[in-house]
């Protein structure tokens, strides 16, 4: 049996991994086969954690995560978690490779995943000119046209990011400002190669096997028009990743994890929640961080508590 | 044992004219989620390599190949069968999902 199961690797995660494992409860951390480290790995340059004063790129700051835990003996497995029971005294979970774990408590730090605009063929062509990861797949945009759709930080990245391949960059945002911070804006903003399209949403994907372009839809007036486009990349926001246990513990309305009052309890004894799961509001890794910790030792004050 | 690293010069014999079917990873150095299928597919290789090949293509180095294929997004995993495109997967998947993809190819 284990002390602490902590599901989830990003700052949530492995920072609840490290308090845990600083307190001697050697927690088990569930980090995912390929998604491990979390949405960081999918940024490019951090510049606003606290310690880095120049600076790092994403996944760089998720080893050095994973390495501190590991330091002081969180042991971190690359499978995923595929099922839980949390309702008893012994929480179980399993993975995707066929291993059940026991524990007396469990760390939810699953984070949250892309949103889809939700249109048609929206999956068929993804991979074939649509996108969800700049960092990725920039490279094979080179000298062509492109749309990134979102008004947040994550959008402005993107389509900054882009700029260093493609000939063109539409930033199509529904609303008729960014939600984005000043300094991304600005950055955007004055990017010769990016042109803002506001009030204007996707309303359909259009092309056959690869998308050849977007039918735009105005916000304000209904009306529509054509872009022909060789990529389209999505970063409208993310929902919080809850599918595990959404018929375990409760949910708040926007059916992220629902913690008590400032701590991480769940509405179930031994169940402990961090991170972009319990947090509609500020989603940055620096918080999700300081969630991880507040979960940590949580979880440590309820272990001392059962003895 | 990880995989061999094909370039357009040996990609006719690697690929195209194999006779098992060849499972070309499409990857980049700076591209996290190919970093994360590497060591799943290294194990399927180890698992089935006598039924599937599965071989490397670096897009940094081989623009070429990934244009001639269609590839604008990685990883992308295509199973080459006499010379011709048979299944594609695109994105990092976890193993079960790999080998329920590649169900066809390695039973």
């Amino acid at each position: 049996m284990r002390e602490v199961i902590i599901i989830g690797s990003g700052p949530a995660g492995y920072t609840a991994g490290i308090y845990a494992a600083r307190a001697g409860l050697k927690p088990l951390l569930i980090a995912s086969s390929v998604e491990a480290g979390g949405e960081l790995m999918k940024t490019t340059e951090v510049e606003n954690y606290p310690g880095f004063p120049n600076g790092l790129q994403g996944p760089e700051l998720m080893d050095s995560f994973r390495a501190q835990s590991e330091r002081f003996g969180t042991e971190v497995l690359l499978d995923d978690v595929i099922e839980v029971a949390l309702k008893g005294q012994t929480k179980i979970v399993k993975t995707g490779n066929g291993e059940t774990f026991e524990s007396k408590t469990v760390i939810l730090a699953t984070g949250a995943a892309y949103r889809e605009l939700g249109l048609p063929r929206e999956k068929e062509l993804s991979g074939y000119g649509i996108s969800w990861c700049a960092t990725c797949d920039g490279f094979f945009f080179r000298e062509k046209v492109i749309a990134v759709v979102g008004g947040g930080d994550s959008a402005m990245e993107e389509a900054t990011f882009l700029t260093r391949f493609a000939s063109k960059v539409y930033l199509i945002h529904r609303r008729d400002s960014f939600k984005a911070s000043k300094i991304m804006q600005e950055r955007a903003l004055a990017n010769p190669k990016i042109e803002v399209v506001w009030n204007t949403e996707v309303s359909e994907l259009l092309g056959e096997g690869k998308l050849s372009g977007v039918t735009l839809k105005n916000t304000v007036d209904g009306s529509t028009k054509n872009l022909d486009l060789d990529g389209l990349f999505i970063a409208i926001g993310n929902d919080p990743r809850v599918w595990l246990v959404e018929n375990q513990v409760e949910l708040t309305e926007e059916k992220f994890i629902k913690v008590e009052g400032r701590s991480s309890k769940t509405s179930l004894p031994g169940v402990f929640a961090a991170g972009d799961v319990i947090d509609p509001t500020y989603r940055q890794a620096i918080t999700a961080a300081g969630s991880g910790c507040v979960a940590a030792l949580d979880a440590e004050h309820y272990l001392t508590d059962l003895e | 044992m990880s995989a061999k690293h094909v370039t357009t010069s040996s990609f006719q014999a690697d690929v195209l004219s194999s006779a098992k079917p060849v499972l070309v990873d499409f990857w980049a150095e700076w591209c996290g989620p190919c970093r994360m299928v590497s060591p799943i597919l290294d194990e399927i290789s180890a698992e089935h390599g006598d039924k599937l090949t599965i071989v490397k293509v670096n897009v940094d180095e081989e623009p070429g190949l990934a244009q001639q294929y269609g590839i604008t997004s990685i990883p992308a995993l295509h199973v080459f069968q006499n010379g011709q495109v048979v299944k594609q997967i695109i994105g990092a998947k976890p193993k079960p999902s790999l080998l329920a993809d590649l169900s066809d190819f390695i039973k």
